[in-house]
């Protein structure tokens, strides 16, 4: 069994090493010097004054475009938390949002209901992030395709109603629970710290990426690759089908999580939407807009969701969209309308998403010339 | 006594507006395996359209209810069809893509209802009648819930004379069965696609203008609130059994019902996905045994 496991991984690591040597000098390091060079500059990004007009509410280092980034950073995690499963391991999952609100919820009622302190509100997020994803995952991975997919709904929609719902006064129903900030270090809280939330918010986009990036060129990441593209092989080399999904689904979760508990830092309070099917729908826009499974598919996906749904808010409630005539305005005026139409034009006309559009521009030149 | 009744008339209404939108998606996705997201939207646009014919027709007196009826499973209809001819079939056997088109479509349509005729719920104009209750054992049950085991019971009957008695049913149900093999008998199988999108888009319909007089309004986030129960049902009965998806939608609407009234409000709808993830985990297959 595991000689053939290793010349599978043997094999990709050839197949990857061929194409990354065909590259030839100095652009064998962009793959590595372009994210270092973007991650530099996010890091200074709290030291800049200037406004990006269209993209963000004012001048970057104002705590307003801070906390946006913010937001679009945790977000863009918690995108690539959900396409370990759907990208690089074929699993469809309605029920990611569970992950990311029990995140959230964890928190807010360890800080605001049992008075914790912050390091016993991060040691119960760490116990949920293992312990949850392990035991939906066991249950749910039972059944395959779209009956898993409907399992992990019937689960997160199960919580969700629970939340809203409200137990015994713990979760504060539809309104939500706010945070419990005097819990917090100074510093993550009130409107002029809003750059180290930012830096918290990258922190923790890091980690997700790091992690992804370890485990998909190791041999879990091919196992994941696998079970994508072939189930029954990967039984038939002896390799368990049902222990790499069940990997997969807790890394999954467990970046989830984090990203729920980085969100309730950041928005301040925990809500029922964190736990709806709506959020992971939402994150199944953002990987397939930005490219299922590709390197930065999900966290460009995720940014530019934030973005533009964020952009569109404002454009809906601004004069230029009123004075238009109602067949545009109506449509202008719903966010949700403008992303989904976004959305299937991507499904029609760029499958694999905005970062494969450069290697379709790219070839279609290409073959123009020849 | 009379207090079971009412709770056991009400959860097969109920079961039989969960029906009515689970049929045709159960058909849909039996077969060509596509989890039509989109069929909230349906219900909800053939819910709309009633009520934008109810408007209209205000002077027909009593006529004006079932024509606005068959107006909103007309525009369910036509809907459907069309969501199959124009956006479907280019993404012919690419299934996720299909589903993620359906997604996009389902969000695309919440949102275009809420920007035309607002978030809030609109209070629909149901007929009198509806509104009256008939004595029965004692129990006095609102005359709404005989309208959806009505035509639930009707759409049933409906149905399993298309599949059984007509030839266009026997390609579907041998679709369903194995679909290369009826294409390799030189039957074109996606023909019937269109009629099942079309069929289950006026069934959907139906069910959105019976569950806006069972609510007695209509809001744009309707067709998804059910949509949800609509793919437990789906799933519970077996993909592509209508005979699964009636008994599924039955014993789902009772057990909502009755853990709702008995255990406590809000404890039905998370019953219901338990029992939904007890039956997958017993027979991942549903009730009826088909593969998903």
């Amino acid at each position: 069994m595991t000689d053939l496991a290793q010349k599978l991984t043997d094999r990709a690591a050839k197949a990857t090493g061929s194409a990354a040597s065909g590259r030839s000098g100095w652009r064998r390091w962009l793959p590595v010097a372009i994210p270092l060079a973007v991650l530099a500059l996010l890091i200074f990004l709290p030291w800049m004054r200037f406004p990006v007009p269209g993209v963000l509410p004012g001048v970057v280092n104002s705590p307003g475009s801070m906390q946006l980034l913010a937001l679009c950073l945790v977000t863009a995690g918690i995108a690539l938390s959900y396409d370990v499963l759907f990208g690089r391991t074929g699993l469809l999952s309605f029920g990611h949002a569970l992950f990311v609100g029990a995140g959230a919820y964890a928190a807010a009622i360890a800080l605001g209901k049992w008075g914790a302190s912050l390091g016993l509100a991060v040691l119960v997020v760490l116990a949920c992030a293992i312990v949850l994803p392990l035991v939906v995952g066991a249950i749910a991975l039972r059944v395959k395709g779209i009956a898993f997919a409907m399992v992990t709904l019937a689960f997160a929609q199960a919580v969700a109603i629970t939340a809203a719902r409200n137990p015994g006064g713990l979760t504060g129903g539809e309104e939500g629970l706010s945070l419990n900030r005097s819990a917090l270090p100074s510093f993550l809280s009130g409107v002029v710290n809003a750059p180290y939330r930012y830096w918290l918010a990258l922190g923790f986009l890091v980690v997700c990426v790091l992690v992804v990036l370890w485990l998909t060129t190791a041999r879990t990441g091919h196992a994941w690759a696998a079970v994508r593209e072939n189930e029954d092989r990967v039984e038939v080399l002896g390799m368990s089908a049902y222990r790499t999904k069940l990997t997969a689904v807790v890394v999954a979760g467990f970046l989830g999580t984090l990203g729920g508990f980085i969100q309730l830092i950041i928005i301040g309070g925990a809500n029922p939407h964190l736990l709806s099917t709506e959020l992971t729908l939402s994150l199944l826009i953002m990987v397939v807009l930005g490219g299922a499974g590709s390197r930065w598919g999900a966290v460009i996906g995720g940014v530019v969701y934030v973005l533009l749904d964020n952009r569109l808010q404002e454009l809906s409630t601004s004069s230029t969209i009123a004075e238009l005539p109602s067949f545009l305005r109506i449509p202008l005026s719903q966010p949700v309308f403008v992303l989904g139409l976004l959305f299937v034009l991507v499904v029609y006309f760029a499958p694999g998403g905005l970062t494969a559009v450069g290697g379709r521009v790219k070839r279609w030149v290409a073959g123009r010339r020849s | 006594m009379s207090t079971l009744i009412l709770i056991l008339v009400t959860g097969v209404g109920l079961g039989a507006l969960y029906f009515l939108v689970a049929s045709g998606l159960s058909l849909i996705y039996g077969l060509m395996h596509v989890l039509n997201f989109a069929h909230g939207a349906f219900l909800t646009a053939g819910a709309y359209a009633a009520w934008v014919a109810m408007g209209y027709l205000s002077g027909l007196g009593g006529w004006a209810f079932p024509l606005a009826i068959v107006i909103g499973m007309v525009v369910g209809a036509i809907i459907g069809a069309a969501v199959e001819f124009c956006l479907i079939r280019p993404l012919y056997q690419r299934h996720i893509e299909q589903v993620l088109v359906t997604v996009g479509l389902g969000l695309m349509a919440v949102a275009l209802f809420t920007g035309i005729w607002g978030a809030d719920p609109q209070p629909f104009p149901r007929p009198e009648w509806t509104r009256q209750t008939t004595d029965i054992g004692g129990a006095a049950i609102p005359n709404d819930r005989f309208l959806l085991i009505l035509a639930a019971g009707l759409l049933l009957a409906g149905l399993i004379a298309l599949l059984k008695y007509t030839r266009i049913g026997l390609v579907i149900r041998a679709g369903v069965e194995n679909r290369t093999m009826v294409q390799a008998l030189g039957i074109d199988v996606r023909r019937t696609f269109t009629l099942v999108f079309a069929l289950g888009g006026a069934a959907a319909a139906l069910g959105g203008v019976l569950g806006s007089v069972y609510l007695g309004s209509v809001s744009p986030g309707q067709g998804t609130a059910l949509l949800i129960f609509a793919f437990i049902v789906v799933v519970i009965g077996g993909f592509g059994s209508i005979g699964g998806t009636a008994i599924a939608a039955l014993l789902v609407g009772l057990v909502q019902q009755m853990a709702n009234y008995y255990v406590g409000s809000g404890i039905g709808d998370v019953s219901v996905v338990l029992l939904l993830a007890a039956v997958l985990l017993v027979r991942p297959a549903g009730l009826t045994g088909r593969t998903a």
